[in-house]
């Protein structure tokens, strides 16, 4: 997720890191075969920025690097 | 027999409006996700039979990951489901993210009524939703709702009694997400509408560039306005009712008099040239409304107004996500702030906000920072009265070194407790203009919450410096301390009282301070003094609440320390040379 281009879809593949990471993500809808949308991306490994469904999350750095996904 | 009623929901959908809306119980709503930490009950009668109605911290899982999410899966835990009803609220416009922890209630067993709410917003976004499938296809009853205009809450007091628990089978994540696909697919309509201003605003505050410029603009207006509006009330409608009516009358009653004695002394204070000065008599009637209301209250009042613009408006959560590379330097994560803008008002909700933060590591840096780095409203407003009449320097003084002991110690914590700082996970919110009503509602809460705090104890700090000076008590304390105060700090020896007040209140301590006849120099170390070391009891009492004791001895602890290195640092950097 940390090397999708700004305004690129795409589809989440796999999360890696601990259940509580996974639970947490995927009650907030973040779970493989959801498709996202990256809208920004700080600086110096700042947070990030995607549009899940219809609501707009801000990841942390270090979370959205778990977040495998591919472009469609 | 239902006992109990429960608001529940993902966080930032409107449960506190709603919960205000249905018990009368004034509670604060904003526009950012985790507003609510702590509970808060009210009442309702639902056929002749008095029912408790409980609003709870937002949750996206019955399985908790902060502290305030922890206390809805508790409660909901340690209550018998027959006594219980769970009203889920959800936010009409996110209808399919809301669905997975309403699932989760319905299978662990819990009665569920759907309160679909802002719908008003969900006509503006084009989207429809049909009720009657929706709620045939949960199996719950499901009433549409508008907490802030109170549409559907009639409906919702009737569906209240229909709530039965429904037997369903446990799905797994996935399942869910699956047959949410279905509901969603079955009862949801879109129109597709055109990109409007308020979406293209809300984009370009959450990209690097654009974000940054908006947020600068926004704090720069917004620091103007509080400024401006303070000195116009203070100017034009405090000062002139203080001087020119309530003086005469005052110095009327200090003659009756008798311009002496321990009643006088404790109601006018002393006469400073023969007549009363707001500012250092000292008295009861006199330097404490001063205080209280020509200097704080235009400032508190003018901050909460701009406060709860921004936080109405969803500015919060746009900020923190700009600062959470800063923030995580000290341990903290971008959401960080949100207690920390509180802390700016009162440090006492700014603590108690700390609950968003997920682990303990984070509160503890949080509180700590708050507490010595965060100077409140009303002793800000007293750093301006004390310092605005020399070089502007001087206050910008205070906020400088107040931020630089803000970065080096929270960079200090991060390196010296052990663990890590936790990843930001928030949802941003989209811009609302809530009417002007419910902004005014809540700033009329706050400001009487403020006065009903405020008054009482700088009424007895007062009080009890004022009979220490009678009985001319005060040369033992001083005495004890003047090593620190006059060899470290540079200040003269009676500063100490005014630091000890502070722990009562800081608009009274800072008040003492103009009695001591200080030069710039040294009001501004003991004014920076002030803010940074012991916050005022209130604030202890809730740092004790949050932390536990062995937490808190160590806060007092680095309070100290701080308070020594820097009153010292200051003393030889500007004073002694």
């Amino acid at each position: 997720m940390t090397k999708l281009k700004q305004n690129t879809k795409a589809k989440v593949t796999e999360i890696s890191g601990g259940a509580c990471l996974q639970g947490r993500l995927m009650s907030m809808g973040i779970y493989p075969g959801r498709e996202i949308k990256k809208l920004s991306h700080f600086a110096l490994r700042g947070p990030i920025a995607i549009k899940v469904g219809r609501s707009v999350l801000a990841l942390g750095f270090g979370m959205a690097r778990r977040i495998t996904v591919e472009i469609q | 027999m239902m006992k109990k009623i429960f608001l529940v929901g993902n966080p930032n959908v409107g449960k506190s409006v709603l919960f205000s809306r249905l018990t009368g119980v004034q509670v604060i709503a904003s526009n950012y996700p985790g507003t609510t930490v702590e509970i808060a009950k009210g009442y309702i009668n639902l056929a002749g039979n008095r029912i408790e109605v409980i609003d709870l911290p937002g949750t996206y899982s019955l399985e908790p990951n902060s502290k305030a999410e922890e206390v809805t899966s508790d409660l909901l835990k340690q209550n018998n489901q027959d006594e219980i009803l769970v009203i889920n609220i959800i936010d009409a416009t996110n209808l399919e993210r809301n669905l997975y922890f309403n699932l989760q209630l319905i299978e662990a067993g819990y009665p569920v009524v759907v309160c679909l709410n802002m719908c008003d917003e969900m006509q503006h976004h084009g989207i429809n939703i049909d009720i009657d499938k929706l709620e045939k296809l949960l199996g719950v009853p499901v009433v549409s709702t508008c907490g802030i205009t109170g549409v559907g809450i009639k409906i919702l007091l009737d569906k209240i009694q229909e709530a039965k628990p429904r037997v369903r089978s446990q799905l797994s994540h996935k399942q869910r997400w699956q047959e949410i696909g279905e509901i969603v697919e079955a009862v949801q309509t879109l129109k597709h509408r055109h990109h409007t201003l308020k979406e293209v605003l809300e984009d370009a505050s959450v990209r690097p560039f654009s974000g940054m410029i908006m947020a600068l603009v926004v704090l720069y207006i917004s620091f103007k306005i509080v400024r401006f509006s303070a000195e116009f009330l203070i100017t034009r409608l405090l000062d002139p009712f203080f001087f020119n009516l309530y003086q005469p009358s005052l110095e009327r009653l200090s003659r009756v008099l008798g311009q002496e004695g321990l009643l006088h002394h404790l109601l006018i204070g002393e006469l400073i040239n023969g007549r009363i000065d707001f500012k250092q008599s000292l008295g009861l009637l006199t330097t404490v409304p001063y205080i209280e209301f020509s200097m704080v209250l235009p400032y508190v009042l003018s901050f909460y107004f701009i406060l709860c613009i921004l936080e109405d408006v969803g500015f919060l959560p746009r900020l923190a996500m700009l600062l959470d590379n800063l923030l995580h330097r000290l341990g903290l994560h971008g959401y960080a702030i949100i207690p920390v803008l509180l802390g700016f008002g009162c440090n006492v909700p700014g603590i108690i906000a700390t609950r968003i933060l997920e682990s303990k590591r984070e509160r503890f840096i949080a509180s700590v920072l708050i507490s010595i780095g965060v100077p409140c409203v009303a002793l800000q407003a007293m750093i301006l009265g004390l310092l605005g009449k020399f070089s502007g320097l001087y206050i910008t003084g205070v906020y400088l070194v107040l931020f630089a002991v803000w970065l080096l110690l929270g960079t200090i914590l991060n390196l010296i407790l052990k663990g890590y700082s936790p990843e930001f996970l928030i949802e941003i919110p989209p811009y609302r203009f809530p009417p002007l009503t419910m902004l005014f509602k809540k700033l009329f809460f706050r400001i009487k919450g403020f006065l009903i705090e405020a008054l009482p104890v700088i009424f007895l700090g007062v009080f009890l410096v004022n009979l220490l000076i009678f009985f001319r008590m005060f040369d033992f304390v001083t005495n004890i301390f003047a090593p620190v105060v006059k060899g470290l700090f540079g200040l003269p020896k009676e500063a100490i009282i005014a630091l000890a007040i502070g722990l009562l209140r800081k608009d009274v301590a800072a008040g003492m301070l103009i009695t001591l006849g200080m030069s710039a120099r040294q009001l501004f170390i003991s004014a920076t003094l002030l803010a940074i070391s012991f916050p005022c009891i209130a604030t202890f009492i809730v740092l004790f609440k949050e932390l536990g004791i062995k937490d808190l001895l160590k806060a007092t602890l680095i309070m100290i320390l701080v308070t020594l290195l820097v009153g010292t640092t200051l003393n030889f950097l500007i004073l002694r040379p």
